[in-house]
């Protein structure tokens, strides 16, 4: 099979696998969500202070929620079958326009922390491999066990405190300054300053898991005979450990990196809260507070689409980097 | 138990050098020893520090060392700092363990049925792990907190049942890989039970990984609660690591500390159980050294 092929076909196996399992996160998310005390409309009537009882059950039918649980899961999927994922009654708007908006300040967050957790996982695990059982390998096991234990929030609110309180370097929250209107390289600047602590936050977990993974694995590997070949042949251990123990390190590191999409995605949403990052986890995080299931429900579904893209693109990739790989297994 | 059991590498014949092997890890000791001060803070908390650590004790942020009877000083509603990371840990231990045996009896079960019995309960469970596996941890968890009033219980129990696919994939791994070999063939032509062959065959030898990713999962727990009481998700009515850290946010300026120590806390706890982790690894899949 040509490149191509195995990629068509990789793409068309896990998007038919995908069906079911959304179906069945929808069902399950729909129905917990309906043990939950109250409703949107509970919380809209305390906070304006004073509805009458038959304001609230208009309210309640304008939004649908006075119907049967089966006729509203009903409901809302014919609306997902029109790629609607409902209304808010909190924010008075469409729950795919409110997630939208929301959704590219988290997706750039997470991508710019695993581009940073990947390079820096690499480099890191490749040292410690280079200098297995020595200090620097030592030092630097001991800096990702740290790293794994640390919650991403405290990291970011030590960062914050250091650099943003003590130094004043770096701006303490948001992603562009309010009201600054700029343009071309000066916006780029001030969304860099304010996406790098959020950023170092989010990385310095997976950091550790990369590099400890890289490391593990390049030991495993620089033990198999091609590697001895390579050497045997005159090329230099710089060499070889580049080109031909790290390239087959990096498999592993893309599974890994594809599994833990997931994890990120939970971490973003308390690094934004952090840092006032408009993102959706802190719209998630709004939601719960107003009781706003269809908002929490739909982000719940769009962030599981998320990951079940983000495993596609792990699929692909392996198809595309090991011709083993058959696109039917 | 020697004379029923015919696998040999069964853990149980093994386990004094496995555990001698723990022991001689330097690693793993410094993991242990954390861990059962850990356990001995939670255990004497009421004790050292009675009264609801709620409280207000003494004047709105003291600094640390400004009054002797409050060496980390007090928060802006005047609670003791010390008085809440000792009984933090309590809260964190506890939510930590119970969350871990909730996902471990999900995922063994999950996972041994669908490993050991296979055909279309195997497709079935798969799927639904999978299903459970793609809904992001943390996200899921926060929801399941939404549905009631947050308590210990319902915390353990939405962190348990939003991280048990963890243990049944393994589980499941672990038996259908063992399902085939030549001990549990011997045992099945012996004409024993099925029950008798998952219990005293296979899941002896299926236990090591298992046990090694629990500490993990422990782990997890610990700051998957932290990160939902640092968003005011959490018990109101327990002191936590967590909510320490979101009520010192706002002091983050002015008292930096209110915000460190507890973060402090929650690094040793997790780094015990990693580092313990880290040495069960080590002890007992000798094969698997290092991997993460």
């Amino acid at each position: 099979m040509t490149t191509f092929s195995r990629i068509r076909a990789t793409l068309w196996r896990t998007a038919i696998q995908a069906i079911p399992t959304v179906f069945g996160i929808v069902i399950l998310v729909f129905l917990l969500l309906q043990m939950a005390p109250g409703d949107a409309v509970d919380v809209l009537a305390g906070e304006s202070g004073g509805i009458s009882e038959d304001g609230l059950a208009m309210l309640r039918t304008r939004f649908g929620l006075d119907q049967p649980v089966l006729v509203q899961l009903l409901i809302y999927l014919n609306n997902l079958a029109h790629f609607s994922l409902g209304y808010s009654p909190r924010y008075n708007a469409p729950v795919m326009e409110l997630i939208m908006t929301r959704l590219p300040g988290t997706l750039i967050l997470m991508l710019l922390s695993q581009l940073i957790a990947i390079s820096a996982g690499i480099v890191l695990g490749a040292i410690m491999a280079a200098w297995e059982g020595k200090w620097p390998d030592r030092l630097l096991s001991l800096v990702a066990l740290l790293l794994y234990s640390t919650p991403a929030f405290w990291i970011g609110l030590m960062a914050l405190v250091v650099f943003s309180v003590w130094f004043g370097w770096l701006p303490s929250g948001g992603n562009i300054t309010i009201g600054a209107d700029l343009h071309g390289w000066d916006y780029v600047k001030d969304f860099a300053a304010h996406a790098v602590l959020p950023v170092v936050a989010l990385a310095g977990f997976f950091v550790a898991i990369y590099a400890r993974l890289v490391r593990a694995s390049m030991l495993e590997i620089s033990r198999l005979d091609f590697v001895r070949t390579a050497h045997a042949k005159g090329l230099t251990p710089f060499i070889v450990t580049v080109r031909h123990i790290l390239r087959c390190a990096l498999a592993p590191l893309i599974t890994v990196a594809g599994m833990h999409f997931g994890t990120m995605l939970g971490g973003a949403a308390v690094v934004e809260t952090v840092f006032s990052w408009p993102g959706l986890g802190r719209l998630a995080l709004e939601a719960v507070m107003a009781r706003d299931y269809a908002v929490l429900l739909g982000i719940l579904l769009l962030s599981s689409l998320t990951v079940i893209v983000a495993n596609m693109l792990v699929d692909i990739l392996h198809a595309w980097l090991d011709p083993r790989i058959k696109a039917n297994n | 138990m020697a004379s029923t059991t015919l696998s040999s590498p069964a853990w149980f014949g093994q386990f004094t050098p496995q555990i001698r092997a723990f022991l001689r890890n330097p690693t793993g000791m410094t993991g242990l020893v954390l861990l059962v001060v850990m356990f001995l803070m939670a255990l004497t908390a009421p004790f050292f520090f009675p009264g609801d650590p709620l409280d207000m004790v003494a004047q709105p942020l003291l600094r640390p060392g400004q009054d002797p009877a409050f060496p980390l000083g007090t928060d802006s509603l005047g609670r003791d700092v010390v008085a809440g990371l000792v009984h933090g840990s309590r809260i964190s231990l506890l939510i930590g363990f119970s969350a871990m045996s909730i996902s471990l009896v999900i995922g063994m079960l999950v996972g041994t049925v669908a490993g050991y019995f296979g055909g279309w309960l195997d497709d079935l469970l798969v799927r639904i792990t999978e299903l459970f596996q793609t809904l992001p941890t943390f996200l899921f968890v926060i929801v399941l907190v939404a549905i009631g009033r947050p308590s210990v219980t319902l915390i353990s129990l939405s962190i348990g049942i939003a991280s048990w696919p963890t243990i049944a994939r393994l589980a499941r791994a672990e038996f259908r890989s063992l399902r085939e070999s030549d001990f549990v063939l011997a045992a099945r032509s012996l004409g024993y039970s099925n029950a008798r062959i998952i219990f005293h065959e296979i899941l002896p030898n299926a236990l090591p990984p298992i046990i090694v990713t629990t500490s993990v999962m422990v782990a997890t727990a610990i700051l998957l609660e932290s990160a939902l009481s640092f968003l005011g998700l959490g018990d109101p009515n327990r002191v936590s690591w967590g909510s320490m850290i979101g009520a010192g946010r706002e002091m983050l300026r002015t008292a930096w500390y209110l915000t460190a120590f507890p973060g402090a806390m929650i690094i040793l706890a997790v780094l015990s159980l990693n580092l313990v982790g880290d040495a069960l690894n080590d002890a007992l899949n000798p094969r698997l050294r290092g991997v993460a």
